[in-house]
This record gives C-alpha cells, sequence and structure tokens, in this order.
C-alpha cells in the first residue's frame, strides 16, 4: 500500500489525527533537516491550521478525499500565497507571492497539509541541488552523497519520509533524477497535462511539475489530482481520464522498447540493472525490444541552446524593482539592474543567461536557436515513430548513481551529462517515470526510465506498477522521518 | 542637385478593447499609479500571459481596414531589452508571423502606401521622475497595440501628414482606437532619408521615436530632410542612427547609433500558443465593419452630387457622416443638408476635437425635418437658416420656431406688391443698379426678405425686382 492510502486509512480510521501526524513529521523535519537540508522553509503553523480543519471533518463524520490531510511539500519554485518563495536564489529571497499556483490552489483546496518548500538548484538549474543559494540537499542512503536535482530536496525529504509525497518540476530530468537519486519515484508528466501557472519559469516550453513519491501508486493519485485543465496556462491541456484505475492492468502483450543508444556511455552497474528490469517485464508478459533512436545524440546540445535561450528571457525580470533581492548601494537605474543581478544569481545561472543570450544574439540566432528548434522537431519525430513500434521506451534514469558532494561543482560539463537520459522526453514534451531498479555496490539507488508516448501517463504508470508489484526489493525504505 | 526624400512609418495605435493584451486589467487611460495592475502585467514570476481574442479582433479590423491579408496563422514572439518600465524585460510581439500582411493607404493623389505588415504586441508602462526619484508606473503595460509598418513609399512631408491622417481617421472609423496622438494612444515613428531626385537608390536612413502630433512629424522631417541634404551636399555622410526630436529647438538629435542598436534576440514565446485564424471568423468581422471613409467620400461625390471638398469634410469623421447619413434620410438634395452642416453647424463646433465628438443641440432627425420643410416648398432658404440657428441655440425642433403664417411661402401678388415697395422706397438702390452696382440689387431683395418674415423666395424676388426695375 502507498503512503497516501496508508495515510487515508489511518485519518479516517481514526488511528491517529491529522494534528498528531503533522506534529511527528515536523517533529522528523526539526530533527532530520540539519543533517538533510531537505527544507528550505518549515511552515508548520500553517500546515497544523490545515491539519484541524481536516480533523474537524472527521470528527464532523465528514468524508475526506485522497489526499486530504496527506503531509506534503513542495518544490521552492511552485508559488505559495504569503509563504517565501524563492526558487533557492539570493535574488528572490524574502519575496512572497500574491498569488498561488494553480496546483498548489489545487492541493489547498483538498486540504493537503504543506509542510514547507523544499530545496533546489538555484532556478531549478542543476543536477545535484548544490547550486541552491541554501546549500545543497543530503541523500538519504547516504547523506555525503547528494540528493540530485534540481528537485533534490523534495527528494530528500520523500526518500526520508519528511513527507508522504512532494511536489518537483521537471525542465531536463529535475524531478525523474533526484527521485532515481534518492531511491525514490519521480514523475514527469506530459508537457501540458499539469499547469505551470505560479511555477517559476526555468525554460517554458520544458517546464513540467510531477509528483515525488515513495510508490507507483502515489505518483498516480496525486499525478490524477493535479493534472487539470488551467484556463491561466495557454499551454494546459490537462488530462483526461485518470491513471490510477488502470495500474494494476495486465501487461502481457506490452511492448517495451529499449533504445539502443540509451546504454551506451552508461555505467556498467546501471546497464545491468536496467537489463534485468527487461527481464523482469519478460517474465510477466511483455516483449522486450530493441530499436535505434539515432536522434537522441542531439538531445542534449538541443535541451542547452533551449533551455537556456528561454531561461536567459525568463530571469530578465529580476531586476530589484518590484520583488526580491535589491543591492544596497548604486549610482542610477541601471547599475542598479546591474548590481542587483551580478549579487543576486549565482554561478550556474549567469552562466546559463550568459550562453541562452548568446544564442540568441544577432548573427547567432540561426546557427544556434533556430538550428536547435529544428532538431527539436527531428526528435519528436523520431519519438513519433519509436511509438508506432512499441507501447513504452524502458531507459535508465541517470547514467550513474548519485555522485558525492562537491563533485558537480567542480565539473560542470560531467554534471550536464547526467541529463543525457532525461533531457530527450523534456524536448519532445512525453511523460516519463523514474522508478527504482536496484542499487549499486555501495548500496546506492538505481532508477529507470519509463517513456510513454504523448498523454500516455496511464500506460506507463501501469508498467511501472507492475514492475513495482513484481521487484518490491528495489523499493527500500530509509531509516528517516516519520513510520507510518 | 535637387534631392527626393524618401520615408516609412512604424505606427503604434492602442487598441481600445476593454481589457489588456494578457490579462483582465482595465486599459483605461490615468488612474492613481500602478492600480490597473495584477500578477501577470506586473510580470511577477511565475505568472502566465493569456491572449485576449478581442486583440486579435480588433487588429484583424484594423487590417481588413487597410486592405492586409489575415494570416491564417499568427505567432507571438518576444522583444528582449532591459528597461524598468517593461515588467518582464521582453515585451511580447511579432516578428516572425505577423497577424497582418501587406496592405496600403490611399492618398488623395492616387498613390498607394504600401503597408509590409501590422503586428499586435503589448505597450509597456511608464517612468515617472518626481522629487529626484524615479517611480514606474505599470498601469499602461500590457495595453494592447498594433503597430503598422509601411513600406519606404513616402514622397513628400504633405504625403506623410496624409498618410498619418488616414491611418488615423480609418482607425477611427472602426472603433479600434481613439488615435489620440496628445495621450499617447497613436504614437509614430519615422524613418526618413534623401537621395537625388531620379536616383532608385535608398540612402542612408534614420529613425524619429515617438512623435506625438502631426505638426511636429511635419517639423522634424522638414528639419531632418533639410539635414540631410545639407551633410551631403557638403560632403559628408548621413549615418544611420535613432533619433530623438525636441519640440522646443526644432531639431533632432542623437539617442543611439547603428552600434549601439538593441539586439533585441527575438524568438517565439514558448507560454502562448499559435493563433489560428478561422476564415469565417474573417469574413464575419469584414461584414460588420462600417463604410469606410473613402467609400463614402466617393459615394457622397458619385451618388449624392457633394463637392469633393464637402464630402472630404463630412467623412473626416465618423460622427459628422453618421450625422449627414442620417439627416439625409428620404430628402430631395443631400447637398443642401451639407451645406446647413458645412455652412451653420460647424460654426458651433469650430475645433477638430468638437467635430470629432459632434455633439450637436439638434439632432439628425431634427435637420431631417427641417429640410424637407424647406423641400416641399413650405418655407423658404432664409427663414430655414434662421431656424436652424435657433435650433442650434435652443436644441428645440423647427416647428417651435415656425408658425403656420410662416409656411406656404408668399403669393404671386404679396410678392409683386412687396417688390413694387422695394423699388419705391429704396431710389438709391435703385439708381446705383442702375448705374452698374449689381450687388445694389441684394438689399432690395433684402428688403423684400425682411417684410415677407423670410418667406419669399429669395431668387424669385430677385427676379421680380429686375422686372420691375427694366
Amino acid at each position: 500500500m502507498g503512503s497516501i492510502s496508508k495515510i487515508h486509512e489511518l485519518l479516517t480510521t481514526k488511528q491517529i489525527s491529522c494534528t498528531e501526524l503533522t506534529k511527528s513529521y515536523l517533529n522528523e523535519i526539526e530533527k532530520s533537516n540539519g543533517e538533510l537540508n531537505a527544507y528550505v522553509n518549515v511552515t508548520g503553523e500553517q500546515a497544523l491550521a490545515t491539519a484541524e480543519k481536516v480533523d474537524k471533518k472527521i470528527a464532523g463524520g465528514e468524508e475526506i478525499g485522497m489526499l486530504e490531510g496527506v503531509p506534503m511539500t513542495l518544490k521552492d519554485n511552485i508559488s505559495t500565497k504569503g509563504v517565501e518563495t524563492t526558487c533557492c536564489s539570493k535574488i528572490l529571497t524574502g519575496y512572497k507571492p500574491i498569488y498561488n499556483a494553480s496546483v498548489w490552489d489545487t492541493l489547498n483546496n483538498q486540504n493537503a497539509v504543506m509542510l514547507g518548500k523544499t530545496n533546489m538548484d538555484e532556478f531549478a538549474m542543476g543536477s545535484s541541488c548544490e547550486t541552491s543559494y541554501f546549500g545543497g540537499a543530503a541523500n538519504p542512503f547516504n547523506i555525503n552523497h547528494v540528493a540530485g536535482g534540481s528537485s533534490g530536496g523534495g527528494a530528500s525529504a520523500v526518500g526520508a519520509n519528511l513527507a508522504a509525497f512532494a511536489l518537483g518540476s521537471d525542465t531536463g530530468g529535475s524531478i525523474r533524477q533526484p527521485a532515481s537519486f534518492c531511491g525514490i519515484v519521480g514523475l514527469k508528466p506530459t508537457y501540458g497535462a499539469v499547469s505551470r501557472y505560479g511555477l517559476i519559469a526555468y525554460a517554458s516550453s520544458l517546464d513540467q511539475i510531477g509528483p515525488i513519491t515513495k510508490s507507483v501508486e502515489d505518483a498516480s493519485l496525486v499525478f490524477d489530482a493535479i493534472s487539470k485543465y488551467d484556463d491561466k496556462d495557454s499551454t494546459s491541456k490537462g488530462y483526461s481520464g485518470n491513471t490510477y484505475s488502470t495500474l494494476n492492468n495486465d501487461i502481457k502483450g506490452m511492448k517495451i522498447g529499449i533504445a539502443r543508444e540509451y546504454l551506451e556511455g552508461i555505467r556498467d552497474d546501471v546497464k545491468e540493472s536496467i537489463l534485468k528490469a527487461a527481464e523482469i517485464y519478460k517474465s510477466l508478459g511483455a516483449e522486450i525490444v530493441y530499436f535505434d533512436l539515432p536522434a537522441l545524440k542531439f538531445a542534449l546540445p538541443v535541451y542547452y541552446i533551449i533551455a537556456c535561450a528561454e531561461a536567459s528571457s525568463n530571469l530578465g525580470r529580476y531586476d530589484g524593482i518590484r520583488f526580491g533581492y535589491k543591492t544596497e548601494h548604486y549610482n542610477g537605474t541601471h547599475d542598479m539592474i546591474c548590481r542587483t543581478r551580478s549579487e543576486g544569481f549565482g554561478e550556474e545561472v549567469k552562466r546559463r543567461i550568459l550562453l541562452g543570450t548568446y544564442v540568441l544574439s544577432a548573427g547567432y540566432y540561426d546557427a544556434y536557436y533556430k538550428k536547435a528548434q529544428n532538431l527539436r522537431g527531428t526528435i519528436v519525430k523520431a519519438f513519433n515513430d519509436a511509438f508506432e513500434k512499441v507501447d513504452v521506451i524502458l531507459a535508465p534514469t541517470v547514467p550513474m548513481t548519485a555522485f558525492e558532494k562537491g563533485h558537480a561543482v567542480t565539473d560542470p560539463i560531467e554534471t550536464y551529462l547526467t541529463d543525457i537520459c532525461t533531457v530527450p522526453v523534456n524536448i519532445a514534451g512525453l511523460p516519463g517515470v523514474s522508478v527504482p531498479c536496484g542499487f549499486n555496490a555501495k548500496g546506492m539507488p538505481i532508477g529507470m526510465q519509463l517513456i510513454g508516448k504523448s498523454f500516455g501517463e496511464a500506460q506507463i504508470l501501469n508498467a511501472a506498477y507492475k514492475y513495482q508489484q513484481a521487484a518490491n526489493e528495489n523499493f527500500k525504505d530509509t531509516d528517516w522521518g516519520v513510520k507510518l | 542637385m535637387k534631392y527626393e526624400l524618401v520615408a516609412g512609418f512604424e505606427t503604434h495605435i492602442e487598441l481600445a478593447t476593454k481589457t489588456k493584451i494578457f490579462c483582465g486589467c482595465t486599459t483605461e487611460f490615468g488612474g492613481e499609479p500602478n492600480t490597473h495592475c495584477c500578477p501577470v502585467c506586473i510580470g511577477l514570476p511565475g505568472t502566465l500571459p493569456k491572449l485576449n481574442r478581442e486583440v486579435v479582433r480588433y487588429a484583424i479590423r484594423a487590417g481588413l481596414a487597410v486592405h492586409g491579408k489575415i494570416a491564417d496563422v499568427a505567432k507571438m514572439d518576444r522583444k528582449n531589452y532591459c528597461y524598468p518600465d517593461l515588467a518582464k524585460a521582453y515585451q511580447i510581439s511579432q516578428l516572425y508571423a505577423p497577424l497582418i500582411i501587406g496592405g496600403y493607404v490611399e492618398l488623395s493623389n492616387g498613390r498607394k502606401i504600401r503597408l509590409h505588415h501590422i503586428h499586435i504586441e503589448e505597450d509597456a508602462g511608464k517612468l515617472i521622475h518626481q522629487h529626484g526619484d524615479t517611480y514606474v508606473d505599470y498601469n499602461r503595460g500590457g495595453v494592447p497595440l498594433i503597430e503598422i509598418v509601411s513600406e519606404p513609399d513616402i514622397r513628400s512631408i504633405d504625403e506623410a501628414k496624409e498618410y498619418v491622417e488616414k491611418l488615423q481617421q480609418v482607425m477611427r472609423y472602426i472603433g479600434i482606437s481613439d488615435c489620440k496622438m496628445q495621450e499617447g494612444s497613436m504614437r509614430c515613428d519615422v524613418n526618413i532619408s534623401v537621395r537625388p531626385e531620379g536616383s532608385e537608390k535608398f540612402g542612408t536612413r534614420t529613425e524619429i521615436k515617438n512623435m506625438n502630433s502631426i505638426t511636429n512629424i511635419a517639423k522634424a522631417m522638414e528639419y531632418e530632410y533639410e539635414r540631410q541634404t545639407d551633410l551631403i551636399e557638403s560632403g559628408g555622410k548621413v549615418i544611420q542612427e535613432t533619433l530623438r526630436y525636441d519640440d522646443a529647438t526644432g531639431t533632432t538629435s542623437s539617442m543611439r547609433s547603428k552600434e549601439d542598436a538593441h539586439d533585441y534576440r527575438y524568438f517565439r514565446d514558448p507560454d502562448l500558443v499559435t493563433i489560428n485564424v478561422d476564415p469565417q471568423e474573417v469574413e464575419e468581422i469584414k461584414a460588420n465593419l462600417p463604410e469606410l471613409p473613402a467609400d463614402k467620400c466617393r459615394r457622397y461625390i458619385d451618388e449624392l452630387l457633394i463637392p469633393e471638398k464637402d464630402a472630404q469634410l463630412l467623412t473626416k469623421y465618423r460622427k459628422i457622416s453618421e450625422y449627414f447619413d442620417e439627416a439625409c434620410e428620404g430628402v430631395k438634395s443631400a447637398k443642401t443638408v451639407s451645406n446647413f452642416i458645412i455652412g451653420q453647424i460647424f460654426r458651433r463646433t469650430e475645433t477638430e476635437a468638437d467635430k470629432e465628438i459632434f455633439d450637436v443641440a439638434v439632432s439628425p432627425a431634427q435637420l431631417n425635418e427641417l429640410v424637407k420643410l424647406l423641400d416641399s416648398g413650405k418655407i423658404r432658404n432664409n427663414l430655414a437658416k434662421s431656424t436652424l440657428e435657433k435650433m442650434l441655440d435652443s436644441g428645440k425642433g423647427a416647428m417651435e420656431f415656425i408658425s403656420e403664417s410662416d409656411m406656404g411661402g408668399l403669393d404671386e401678388n404679396a410678392m409683386t406688391e412687396l417688390c413694387k415697395q422695394a423699388v419705391e422706397s429704396n431710389p438709391k438702390a435703385v439708381a446705383d443698379y442702375k448705374g452698374g452696382k449689381e450687388k445694389a440689387i441684394k438689399s432690395l431683395v433684402g428688403f423684400v426678405m425682411k417684410n415677407s418674415r423670410g418667406k419669399a423666395d429669395a431668387a424669385a424676388a430677385e427676379e421680380k425686382i429686375k422686372e420691375i426695375i427694366g
């Protein structure tokens, strides 16, 4: 049983009150966050107020929803009215949004209990959570290792049982990669399935909010709750139907594809786990189909060009005039903006703003941005063609396991390479779910990715759930946090 | 050597939609600073634009009114530049796939000024410098604009003035904007160059930014034409640069050179989806367009036999032409209505602003009633004229001032009698007339008009008097 269902049962059978449950989460956060640095802001008072509301409903005999009273957390780039939302950047310190992100409106209306905001790479730019202005989040399996990024805080919190689920955002792997590093489940939905309204943009054409959970059924429940059409987001489509009811469908005859390119240049232990997963699928009656996806080689440069280009524009608004950090000493407006940005942004953010500005500049636009857009089309088409032959694609989530702290900062190029398996999904706007599929010799989790066709969440979650049932030993709990 | 002026215009027009282009805030002019704002139009992190479809419809109206082609598919782009009044540090505009392509504005000399395209975009806020500090007011941020980009087809300052006037006129007619240059709801950037007469090659152009009156456009262009020709004549070269015009000194000065020109790093806005235009929607908009001023003017001349100059006056503002159309309903001669409007009513609406509003005490129906009395011969022209003055003073209908006895005109005998009296009691005028002063007859006619209390027909009286004098 997933954490959400378990909590729902505990609450409705009155084995524990929502207030007690929330308090125990808050206590565990208090105890462990010093080491894990998963949370950058704990909103205990607000959490307890919601819990009280839920308890009153239960006491009054009212029915409660599946997510009602469930302690959870939001990545610090999801806007929360009146609660500081910083993207873990100095430039947004002190910024309290005056409106809620649509996903939080949805969950808040269902009385989900927000425990706080979780750590992330600054503006979601990074793969280790270490570009955070507040320092990186630690991996619950080994605190000398990173939690991954950019949604490292959410993955660390869920992995350490400091929240039942987290919402993260995924631009190039930022949900799936930390989920993989922390041995849990992370779903990056189809572009347009979940509203982006209120998600502080990194790269608008790639960003997507999704759940980070302990189990596939939790991911499914949360996805079903947040995948609604939103009039405030023009790119929103919403998800028709639900994924939960088909989780346990038989996968006999399902065609699971493995693109050979995905297995190139990955660590042996990771490759082994993926191939082992393929064997399990075979035993469940699925058909494994090997195929080529040569367009994948373009994915990384295409991703970095498009993401940085959009970021350079999206981050132009941080000028110290209306919100967030503003430099203390300056001489005139121009100087104020320059100083505010120089002081407020971290190195990785500056690097990507510069890259993005460069690729959009007159004389370079055609050579970089336009070419990248064309290749994006090529990649989309390659995936479409692949899905003519297969139902779901199986791939590693990351070519390696969680690296030690400090590694990413010293070698940015290698860090960029960790995204190689995750970025194609964002470029093509497809859904992808990362599921734990083993451990390396040092006991660090390995993750596999199931990629679906556009709006094929039901299929990949179905495949993931069947795998979870068959290989439950890979879904290992840690010693941290609240034991349900 | 004689030099020819070459100019092209980029004209920004604020659309009169109720709400902004990407959010639900009001577009109303003025208001306390930052009171017409929301998270979207002040660019708070995480907010997303949502295109106001009404803006697309307004722009399509504009496009149709200038004979442009409406694109089936249009896209929004980001124009990136950093300025405190631009909340997001980019303006959402169109570069790669604008909504309207081509079109033209026809001038009175028959020349067609071709349009390159028309695109939709958002306006920026405003900086307020006060007490040694700079403040930002975002009320105007996100107000919808169209930018009409012409080809370099303008060849004189008169053409430039007429081009702007024509645009202003047609956009007001179709009701998409009030086009008030002084309030900034219409602004022009002028691209100007000169070349030796007869030359095919364009000279180097300069761009004069943000012109806010037609008078200034003319003055700035005149100055710039002189400056460029003088420069070339004296062996110098025109530098491509952006200029500002200083109204006080009547000169232009450099804002930035080509080297310092902004690199706007345009790219498709990923937050907004493709704008699809249904041809049926375009047809509906077309069907609902009012008669355009050029067509109206042609119709007045050709069908109502109004002199061209008068037809232009009547069509300059939509309100006047609508007033005229209504007052003409069922009358014998539209020319009579036109004469009343231009001859008398215009004296009550002296300024252009008054003419544009055309708030007249006499309703078109009341004028129509008066003209019909005249048509039927029940009253004479002079009585009609003086009655109209009284109507304009009071706002009352014609019948308030015309008694039964006024109507029906003068019978033949009474007329002859009055004319005789006129001749007898004005020997000097008679003598003058006989002596060759043609005009002297007017005072005799005046006598008849006065003593008939305007009932007499002036032309008939003149004839009769001439007959009596012999």
